[in-house]
């Protein structure tokens, strides 16, 4: 008979889950830029009834599913330079409106990821400084610090179990204290004056186990 | 007579001289001027300082201007693309320059070159190594970094539609770049797939007004990066790629 083995590793969200929690904060009405990877999923989890309208930086308002075969128009992609497609009242614009929609505070919320967060909402997202890396930023710096609201998905820790949130940024900052919630595959955590305030757990977590894998102490908003 | 159609993009671009600022238009290949490009690489003026978002991708295009050795710097803000080899190679054994903008930043700085503004403060980049060495200034308690309007002495874009006024319509996102790139340059080529008549395009709806444009080549039916890269295809095709193409084809007869 096979004996289980009890591990203390806990499991919480999976990604899918991840920007279905972040989902339910996209509020109805709301002009909204994804990032590249698990962010882009979130379009697909906004509840029923909400009406949200995308925003690409590279020229789109109201961008829609990936096409099929017969839609497809390769002058027609989102910013990870995929094919998209536009959706009924969709608008094109050139770089500088669309980063006037950004820079003006027109956007309401931007949904990224992380390479760190601090304790302050420092973000650091688009390098790690190293030596040999060909430095690329795209319009993170841009979205961080024009969009209204800023939320990061992010597993909690780094591959090898490194915090991910921590006092200081150690990699090239994005942005200087733009960050407002944070979503993890183990909790949801808000950035405040007062510091981070954890306010909701995955299913099956426990506080003291976020907190062993976050470098800087939370505040206890189930408490 | 306002007449600004060029028979060719070789004629095109047959002035663009060693040492120029090139702007070029696309984000990825949507709205890359390829054909333009290609007759710049024929034409072969070097020293160029090229301003695009990217940096190409494959080995044709604007990876192939790259690789073809015409380009001493590059600006742009983001580099790397997915089938980007010829700028990281050149990158790291350190035979051409970059100067990384934010995208927005580098949006802006094109806009303000094309507007006449020299330049003006955002809160892009504050805090971060890009603002590193650059003017900063407090506005109504907010920390504002400085940034240049950028000119350039070529654009060269690509439209769907054009009249021999210059006014221009572009195709979905493959507009990015072209208006603010076509207003920020000295001389501006446009490519585009279809020539009209004077009042064909709605005044309601031009894009480009073509105040900003200079000349006007019609490629009705423009290569597809993405397509030529597929195929492995590199640009200027060498003999031995030709002799190796004639080859292949005696293969299959």
């Amino acid at each position: 008979m096979n004996q289980v083995t009890t591990t203390t590793e806990q499991i919480g969200w999976n990604r899918e889950q991840m920007a279905q929690r972040c989902a339910q904060d996209i509020e109805d009405g709301s002009y909204v830029n994804l990032g590249i990877g698990i962010p882009e999923k979130v379009a697909q989890y906004v509840p029923d009834g909400r009406e949200v309208i995308y925003h690409t930086e590279n020229g789109l308002l109201g961008m829609g599913t990936a096409p099929n075969e017969d839609e497809l128009d390769l002058d027609l992609i989102n910013a990870g330079k995929k094919p998209v497609t536009a959706i009924a009242g969709a608008s094109y614009f050139h770089h500088g409106d669309s980063f006037a929609m950004i820079r003006g505070n027109h956007i309401d919320v931007c949904v990224l990821g992380a390479m760190q967060v601090s304790a302050k909402g420092d973000l650091a997202n688009w390098s790690t400084g190293a030596p040999d890396a060909i430095p690329a930023v795209g319009g993170a710096m841009d979205l961080v610090a024009g969009v209204k609201t800023i939320y990061i998905i992010t597993l909690h820790t780094t591959k090898t179990g490194a915090a991910k949130i921590l006092p200081e940024c150690t990699f090239p900052l994005t942005g200087q204290g733009v960050v407002s919630r944070i979503y993890s595959d183990l909790a949801v955590i808000d950035v405040t004056t007062d510091g981070l305030v954890l306010i909701e757990l995955a299913p099956g977590i426990s506080f003291d186990y976020v907190q062993a894998r976050t470098g800087v102490e939370l505040i206890h908003a189930l408490n | 007579m306002i007449d600004k159609r060029v028979v060719s993009c070789a004629s095109a671009v047959a002035n663009i001289k060693d040492g120029d600022t090139v702007m070029i238009g696309g984000f990825g290949e949507a709205g890359s001027p390829i054909e333009l490009i290609h007759a710049l690489i024929d034409h072969g003026a070097k020293n160029l300082t090229v301003i695009n978002n990217n940096t190409g991708s494959g080995r044709v295009g604007l990876a192939a201007l790259i690789e073809n050795g015409q380009v001493v710097k590059m600006i742009c803000s983001y580099p790397r693309t997915a089938n980007s080899l010829v700028f990281p190679e050149l990158y790291r054994s350190r035979k051409i320059a970059l100067e990384l903008v934010p995208q927005g930043t580098l949006a802006e700085r094109i806009r303000a070159g094309g507007a006449g503004i020299p330049a003006f403060f955002t809160k892009t980049s504050v805090g971060t190594p890009l603002a590193e060495g650059k003017e900063q200034r407090n506005f109504d308690g907010e920390e504002y970094v400085m940034e240049c309007g950028l000119k350039a002495d070529y654009a060269l874009i690509k439209a769907k539609q054009a009249d021999r006024y210059g006014n221009l319509v572009f195709n979905k996102t493959a507009r990015n770049f072209a208006p603010i790139m076509a207003m920020a340059a000295t001389t501006t080529l446009v490519q585009t797939n279809e020539l009209v008549e004077l009042g064909d395009i709605d005044p309601e709806h031009v894009v480009t007004p073509g105040i900003f444009v200079n000349g006007i080549i019609e490629v009705s039916n423009p290569q597809q990066e993405s397509n030529l890269v597929k195929e492995g295809v590199i640009y200027p095709a060498t003999a031995a790629n030709i002799s190796a193409d004639l080859n292949t084809d005696e293969g299959e007869k």
